[in-house]
Formats: structure tokens, C-alpha cells, sequence
């Protein structure tokens, strides 16, 4: 069936809701790497602190697990594809935007209640930001891959 | 550490970045002389490891931590060879910008790893 024979059919943009559409690929392939980079790193950070000394800063170490969740769960969207996995990892890069104000903030305004940093410390600083700028990008991309 | 090393790890790192970036910018996907550009980067990588666990052996000790340096080091080690993989199966502009964005992560690994060792 060609484009052309769906004109009768009032085609929407709905009308293809069970074709699995990659959003892994292309510029999302630079987005799977940072990501991936990300999860490893925050997991690691979270493990060996936990480890190492999980009553120095609780709070902190928490935080960079569940930071390494939602990177890891970003991750496997992205490389699934599909309607749903998009709609998943959307709502997750929300997530890690809302999580990265946050902690942020809370960081510079109550710097006592972190005894350590964490990846979305100020905003990301140690990581160059890029905890800030990766679930913009990743929003933009996640919706132009459904327009495309 | 061996700073040498560690620069010349950087330096390397850097220049694959901005070669793999201009093969974007180009509109180019890695070809084979990039992943040959890559593998001197990863042996690069992989002599540091060696020299880094060689020293730990000895008894000397990285300012800020044996496990964080361990960490870094198997981090900087992987970092190209996984983009590489990654712009093996995305033959585009993108791939390229993939390992750019890998050697980057490396060059700042580099910058890490001379902190972490200290002195």
C-alpha cells in the first residue's frame, strides 16, 4: 500500500500507531552514547559510594542511584524504539530535567544537606552541564522523531 | 601517573575529536582511517591502564582514591572503543559526531585522572 492509496481513508497522523519507529539511530545514536556514558557513570559513582561510606551523605548517594535508574531507563528507550518506549522516555528526560533543578538548586541554597556531590549537584557543574543540556536535547529529539 | 601519558592521551583524544567532527561537518561517516585514528587512541588508552595498575602495584597511591582511579582508568580505556562500535552500526553523520563526542569524553577522563593521581 503507497501513500497515495490512503488519501480515501482520511488518513490522520494516527494512522499508523503499530509501525515501530527507531529512535536510536541518526542524531539519537550521539543521544543512546551520552546517555549510556551517564548511566555508567552515575551508577558507578552511586555503588562505590554506597560502599565506600553510605552514612557520610545519605541523601546524596540516593540520588545519584535513582539519577543512574532514570539515565539507564532513557538508555533502553531509546534503543527499543517504538511509540511507547518514545512516550516513556519522554516523560523520564522530564524527569531527569525536573531532577536536575531540583537538586540544583536545593545544592545552592542549602548546601548542608549534600555532605557529597552528586551528578545533578549545581546544576551538573561537574559534569559540564551536560546533566542540564541532555534532557533538553533529548526532549527535542524525542519530538521531532515522532513528526518524522 | 606518567603525565606524559596522560597528555599525550588527551592530546590524541582531542585530535580525533575535531578529525571525526570534521567528517560530520562534512556529512561523512567514520571510515576506515578514522577507526585506525581510533585504535592509536585506544592502545594509547590501554598502555595508561597498564602503567596505572603497574603502579598501583608498587604501593604508590592516587590522592583521591584507589577505586575512583581504577574507575577512571577502565573508563577512559572503553570510552573510544564503545563509540567506535556504536558509529559501526550507524553509517551516518551521526556516527561521526558519536566518536567525536567519545573523544571529548575521553580528553576530560584525562583531565580527571591527573586529579585524581594528584602530585
Amino acid at each position: 500500500m503507497t501513500d497515495t492509496d490512503r488519501t480515501g481513508t482520511s488518513a490522520g497522523p494516527r494512522t499508523r500507531p503499530k509501525q515501530q519507529f527507531e529512535l536510536g539511530t541518526g542524531p539519537g545514536r550521539v543521544l543512546v552514547w551520552f546517555y549510556g556514558v551517564f548511566t555508567v557513570a552515575a551508577a558507578s559513582r552511586a555503588v562505590v559510594q554506597m560502599i565506600l561510606d553510605f552514612g557520610r551523605a545519605p541523601l546524596a548517594y540516593v540520588l545519584s542511584a535513582v539519577a543512574a535508574v532514570v539515565y539507564g531507563f532513557i538508555t533502553y528507550s531509546l534503543v527499543r524504539g517504538g511509540e511507547k518506549a518514545r512516550r516513556a522516555a519522554l516523560v523520564c528526560c522530564a524527569a531527569e530535567l525536573a531532577g536536575v533543578l531540583v537538586v540544583g538548586t536545593w545544592t545552592l541554597a542549602e548546601p548542608s544537606a549534600f555532605r557529597d556531590a552528586t551528578v545533578w549537584s549545581d546544576f551538573g557543574m561537574g559534569y559540564l552541564f551536560i546533566p542540564v543540556i541532555l534532557p533538553v536535547t533529548g526532549m527535542m529529539w524525542l519530538r521531532r522523531a515522532r513528526s518524522a | 601517573m606518567l603525565d606524559a601519558l596522560t597528555v599525550a592521551v588527551a592530546v590524541t583524544a582531542l585530535a580525533l575529536a575535531a578529525w571525526c567532527g570534521l567528517a560530520a561537518y562534512r556529512d561523512q561517516p567514520t571510515k576506515d582511517w578514522h577507526f585506525i585514528g581510533m585504535a592509536v587512541v585506544s592502545v594509547l588508552a590501554l598502555a595508561q591502564l597498564v602503567v596505572g595498575i603497574v603502579q598501583l602495584a608498587r604501593g604508590e597511591r592516587p590522592d583521591q582514591g584507589m577505586t575512583i582511579f581504577i574507575a577512571y582508568l577502565i573508563g577512559s580505556f572503553a570510552a573510544v572503543p564503545a563509540a567506535g562500535f556504536l558509529s559501526l552500526t550507524e553509517r551516518t553523520r551521526w556516527g561521526s559526531v558519536t566518536v567525536a563526542a567519545g573523544a571529548v569524553v575521553l580528553a576530560v577522563l584525562e583531565v580527571r585522572l591527573y586529579d585524581i593521581w594528584g602530585k
